[in-house]
């Protein structure tokens, strides 16, 4: 099972990076949120993958004695859920307001904050 | 220890917070958030300062939450370091909020502003108290959440802009930060940094640990704004209110680069051939690159920005030499960058307030309409560039002489050469936009008559806030001796992390 999900995961991370490098805001945020699931996914799979072996230790024992799925990664991971999820519903509601105050999505044309450098004057009374 | 001195590490965490909900109940009642602003700010100032007073006299000090023994519980600790950032981050906070009341409308405080900074200091102080390094990612999206918040407030075309790359690369950035905590977990089964550095120690050196390693470093170096993943800071942050921009500024990447110190100190102490040189030659570009930026930039507030990239780099190169001196230099230019890029930014943003602009070829005589702003922004620069005897100054002569005791003579060509870049940018912007002549067609806003004007309102309360940072950089370059004493002693606690240890993996007895 585990092969399986490390290959799941591979593609994730692969198609996020495609989508990350892409010009389109709409692709890189989707991009952002496949790669906040390919590494869900990561950690699931580093808590090891077990069937019908409940993470519970028999009274008396300090481990458990069939191999049992670590239920840590689990919860680390509802917590990451929580939080990508918030942020990213930020962020699909920030580009919805630069596509209507900056009338664009892509990435190239996005230069408000930061304008192209003016050409350098050359002006005899500065300083 | 009883379990009352435990508490300190909790107060500077839960009173911002419990205030920063208090602040939102009271959502539409301005005057009712500002009140409760100031008293959460006030109050976890205070209890920073307990905090510190009870770990310089006691040593390290941890606790666990909920009673879970260590190390599966989430544990609290401070050392010398983390308390002392959190007094540092508290103290400029509360001249941050002074600025921030008095320079903001009633509208842009009605949208949020004081819950949010209550919560981003809340995720700071977390950030700096934690010993859990899930916990510290935690902390890092509590901070990252209120910051958008911030960022866009007053939703100006350009804002936006700015927020959309400030959100897009934080987000990726804490994105490979739980990818490289969730490998670190794979690899030794525990999130205790004490804990860690025990299993990390015993494991094999090989390709898995290497890259881990080198994820932080990208994860924490991308927030902490280092070169090449800087880009975001001077797209952004030149685009919010001033006293957000001097928030961020002044907090934001100094969480980064401590979450560097820590991880490169406590998880990884000796760290990885690769990883050593690629923080070197980061930390040198950083500096140097930070230091062309500034002296290319015409915009005051982007030129700030890129100051705030420069002063990243010295604190990485401490880190990259990483013995005891360079380490004390580090976290001695981590306290002054605190203050300094508040007061720069704020200084800017008093600029732009009292003449319109922010283009320093454009403006010109502010000196004759506001000298006393011209003063302070001349001491803040002066203090940046590393001129003694201000705070600044200390610092790099620690670094330049740890880097050649450790023959890193690439890094003090990079410190002393970004240094007098700084001291170039600094001179140059002062020039244009204090010293020369007014110019009365090419300054349409013309500053003199209207400057003292534009300042007389809530004037008073951003000259106290501004003054106050400045005579802190003044006071630290003077009387450096203490400060250099409480760096040795947290250098020193880093190098030998024993005691911390001690503290954080023997607290299961501490609930609270």
């Amino acid at each position: 099972m585990e092969p399986l999900i490390a290959i799941v995961v591979g593609a994730l991370f692969a198609i996020s990076v495609f989508l990350l490098l892409s010009g389109s805001l709409i692709r890189l945020v989707m991009g952002l949120f496949v790669l906040s699931n390919a590494t869900h996914l990561l950690i699931f799979v580093a808590g090891r993958l077990t069937r019908e072996n409940p993470p519970l230790i028999a009274e008396g024992m300090k481990v458990a004695e069939a191999g049992i799925a670590n239920p840590l990664p689990q919860a680390l991971i509802l917590t990451a859920i929580v939080i990508s999820f918030s942020l990213f519903a930020f962020v699909l509601v920030l580009t919805y307001r630069a596509h209507r105050s900056l009338h664009t999505v892509d990435t190239e044309a996005m230069r408000v904050a930061e304008p192209a450098p003016r050409a350098a004057r050359l002006r005899g009374r500065d300083v | 220890m009883s379990e009352m001195t435990g508490w300190l590490l909790v107060w500077p965490i839960l009173l911002p917070v419990l205030a920063s909900a208090l602040a939102v109940v009271a959502w539409g009642r301005e005057r009712t958030q500002t009140l409760i602003g100031f008293a959460g700010l006030l109050a976890q100032f205070v209890a920073a300062l307990a905090l510190f007073v009870q770990v310089w006299a006691q040593g390290p000090l941890a606790m666990s939450m909920g009673g879970w023994a260590a190390p599966f519980g989430i544990a609290l600790a401070a050392d010398t370091l983390g308390a002392g950032l959190t007094l540092i981050a508290t103290l400029v906070a509360l001249a941050i909020a002074v600025y921030a009341w008095a320079d903001s409308t009633p509208e842009q405080r009605s949208g949020g502003l004081f819950p949010l900074v209550l919560a981003l200091m809340t995720g700071v102080a977390g950030a700096f108290l934690t010993s859990d390094i899930f916990n510290l990612y935690v902390w890092f999206e509590v901070t990252l959440i209120s910051s958008f918040g911030l960022i866009v407030l007053g939703g100006r075309r350009e804002q936006i802009d700015g927020a959309v790359k400030y959100a897009v690369l934080n987000l990726l950035a804490t994105t490979l930060l739980l990818i490289a905590i969730g490998l670190l977990y794979g690899l030794t089964g525990t999130l205790n940094m004490a804990d860690l550095a025990a299993k990390v120690a015993q494991l094999p050196p090989g390709a898995a640990l290497e890259s881990i390693a080198l994820l932080f470093l990208v994860s924490l170096g991308m927030k902490a704004a280092l070169f090449p993943l800087y880009f975001w800071l001077p797209a952004a942050y030149h685009t919010p209110l001033p006293a957000v921009s001097a928030l961020f500024a002044a907090l934001l990447t100094k969480v980064g680069v401590y979450a560097l110190i820590r991880v490169f100190t406590t998880v990884f102490p000796e760290g990885f051939a690769l990883t050593r040189e690629a923080m070197a030659w980061a930390a040198a570009a950083t500096m140097l690159l930070g230091a062309l930026g500034a002296l290319a930039e015409v915009d005051l507030r982007r030129l700030v920005s890129y100051t705030v990239v420069s002063g990243v780099g010295v604190m990485v190169a401490g880190l990259a030499i990483g013995s005891e001196a360079a380490l004390l230099a580090a976290i001695f230019y981590i306290v002054h960058s605190i203050i300094i890029s508040a007061a720069l930014f704020m200084a800017a943003g008093l600029v732009v307030r009292s003449a319109g602009s922010a283009d320093i070829e454009q403006l010109s005589g502010l000196y004759k309409g506001v000298p006393w702003l011209a003063v302070a922004f001349l001491l803040a620069g002066l203090s940046l560039a590393g001129v003694p005897p201000l705070a600044g100054f200390w610092p790099k002569v620690y670094l330049v002489q740890a880097g050649l005791d450790a023959g890193a003579h690439m890094l003090v060509v990079a410190v002393l050469l970004s240094g007098f870049l700084l001291l170039l940018t600094v001179g140059r912007s002062f020039a244009l936009v204090f010293w020369r002549e007014a110019e009365s067609a090419a300054t349409p806003a013309s500053p003199a008559p209207g400057a003292s004007a534009a300042l007389a309102g809530g004037g008073r309360h951003l000259r106290y806030a501004l003054g106050a940072l400045v005579l802190l950089t003044l006071l630290l370059g003077l009387y450096a001796a203490p400060v250099v004493e409480v760096a040795l002693r947290a250098a020193s606690e880093l190098r030998a992390p024993g005691p911390y240890f001690d503290a954080v993996l023997g607290t299961a007895e501490l609930r609270p």
